[in-house]
């Protein structure tokens, strides 16, 4: 099993939730995150004082994926979020030693 | 005594006193969401203490008969008494006496409540009640005579100072540097973003001043006539243009014409149309509301270069708007508007004025700084004018007043 975490841009993420599914993917978690990579932050200005706001806001997604769906995912989940802009965000990939589904006990690929 | 005078001066001081809480809403959406109640409180209680210490005596040593030399009135109206004859110098107005009284009670309230603009985020509450009282009764009081009494000296030199481009401008704005110069800069300042938490509330009070400053300006005819429509339309017109001269301003240097610059601009506006407003014609306000509107966004930016920490730019909009002000009165003042004003020199009337007016500006600005100098120093070694540096940390909302202004749920348990 692996763990797909992405950062990626705030306005992709519908399109992103609907080629995961229909790739197959029936659960993911999202949450709103802020951060910089090489599109930096940008400025804001208020009565000619310049402030820098170094962090943007992004989407983070968390999806379990068993071993032989990674490549396809990755694919598709890179296809749709990709603008070819500046700040699309990057993808990792961690190796997960198993998951549990809490309301059957169900283990591994099982509970995915 | 003429009914609709007295309704019309009762009118503008209600809309004179809802100013307060929309500078209150300007101020508070331009701190961090730490310091908002504090700062919104620091103009609302001004409310509660200047009413009380100017209906007791501050505002009969402002209009009551003259102590001789032009520079203090007596006790003679103390407590709002003896207001059955009209007040000295204004024999000529009908509206009710003591109805003029509390109208400049709310001038009063609006000046205090001003001071609090180059304060926050560190000024301890309880010296801050201390200081607008002492500032009040040793800076506002006597300037106040000096110009809006017609026994005061300044008066009685030939100065026309319509609604307060000297008395609440002019004096707010020094005042607030000599305040700041003692008090000190905020902590991380200017180094740390310490951007606006609330534009929103910030236009909305911009909205709430420019409603309440046509009873600030044409209330200050003190009777319904043409001057109080002159005043109506100029403060109108120079809010407008002080709002597109800021803006345009900011579009040239900054390629962004922003939100908070339009609110500003239109209070510089109306800052320099205050002394202006039943002396000089539509046209003049035009001007005059531009050229603060871009000197004032000009002004703002001096703070970074000379650091002293006056956060809200008292001084840059009110103290350089009310100069701005002063100087174009005794530039653009027509008789042909206003029969008891006089004609400044681009209406030939030469330097005579614009020296009067040049001479009232410098020496509020003077003695507005000095004496509030003294007054600030003093509160600072007797009682401590700032919050400790944990609480400045924490906040004047939770540090002062155990409150916070926005809290998403998680409230805790009801305490006993």
């Amino acid at each position: 099993m692996k763990l797909i975490v992405a950062v990626i841009k705030p306005f992709v993420i519908g399109e992103v939730k609907a080629a995961l599914e229909a790739a197959g993917v029936e659960g993911m978690t999202i949450s709103e995150a802020h951060g910089f990579g090489r599109q930096r932050g940008h400025t804001e200005v208020y009565r000619g004082s310049e402030y820098e706001v170094d962090f943007v806001p992004k989407i983070r997604i968390e999806l379990l994926v068993d071993d032989d769906q990674l490549d396809e995912l990755l694919a598709v989940l890179i296809n749709a979020a990709h603008t070819g802009t500046i700040g699309d965000g990057k993808v990792w990939v961690l190796p997960i030693e198993t998951a549990v589904r809490i309301r059957t006990g169900e283990r591994g690929s099982d509970a995915l | 005594m003429r009914s609709a005078d007295t309704l019309w001066v009762l009118l503008g001081a209600a809309l004179v006193l809802f100013m307060t809480p929309g500078l209150a809403l300007f101020y508070g959406g331009m701190v961090r969401s730490k310091n908002v109640l504090s700062v919104m409180m620091n103009s609302f209680i001004a409310i509660g203490i200047i009413t009380v210490v100017f209906v007791t005596f501050g505002g009969s040593l402002i209009f009551s008969n003259d102590l001789g030399a032009g520079l203090l009135g007596n006790l003679h109206l103390a407590g709002f008494a003896n207001l059955n004859h009209p007040l000295p110098g204004l024999g000529g107005v009908h509206a009710d006496p003591m109805a003029i009284m509390v109208f400049q009670l709310m001038f009063a309230i609006i000046t205090a409540a001003l001071l609090s603009g180059g304060t926050v985020d560190r000024i301890k509450f309880t010296s801050f009640l201390v200081l607008i009282v002492a500032w009040f009764l040793f800076v506002y009081v006597p300037i106040a005579h000096w110009v809006f009494s017609p026994t005061g000296w300044l008066a009685h030199l030939g100065v026309l100072d319509f609604a307060g481009g000297t008395v609440v401008e002019i004096n707010s704005g020094f005042s607030t540097l000599a305040i700041v110069l003692v008090l000190g800069r905020r902590r991380g300042w200017p180094g740390e973003a310490m951007a606006p938490h609330s534009v929103p509330l910030t236009l909305l009070g911009a909205g709430i001043l420019w409603f309440g400053w046509f009873g600030f300006n044409a209330g200050s005819s003190l009777g319904v006539n043409h001057v109080a429509v002159i005043a109506f339309v100029t403060t109108q017109i120079a809010a407008a243009t002080g709002m597109l001269g800021w803006v345009l301003f900011e579009r040239a240097r900054e390629h962004y014409p922003t939100t908070l610059g339009a609110a500003s601009g239109a209070v510089a506006g109306m800052v320099a149309i205050t002394p202006c407003a039943g002396f000089v014609s539509p046209m003049a306000a035009v001007v005059i509301g531009l050229v603060a509107g871009v000197i004032c966004a000009m002004a703002v930016r001096l703070k970074f270069k000379w650091h002293y920490d006056d956060s809200l730019d008292v001084l840059g909009v009110h103290g350089v708007g009310g100069l701005c002000g002063m100087v174009l009165l005794g530039c653009f003042a027509t008789k042909s508007v206003n029969a008891a004003g006089a004609n400044g020199l681009f209406t030939g009337g030469g330097f005579h004025l614009l020296s009067r007016e040049a001479l009232a500006a410098a020496v509020t600005a003077a003695f507005a700084f000095f004496v509030t100098s003294i007054i600030a120093k003093v509160v600072d070694v007797t009682m401590g004018l700032r919050v400790s540096q944990e609480d400045e940390f924490v906040g004047l909302d939770l540090s002062q007043h155990a409150e916070s202004a926005y809290s998403l749920g998680g409230g805790g348990r009801l305490g006993q």
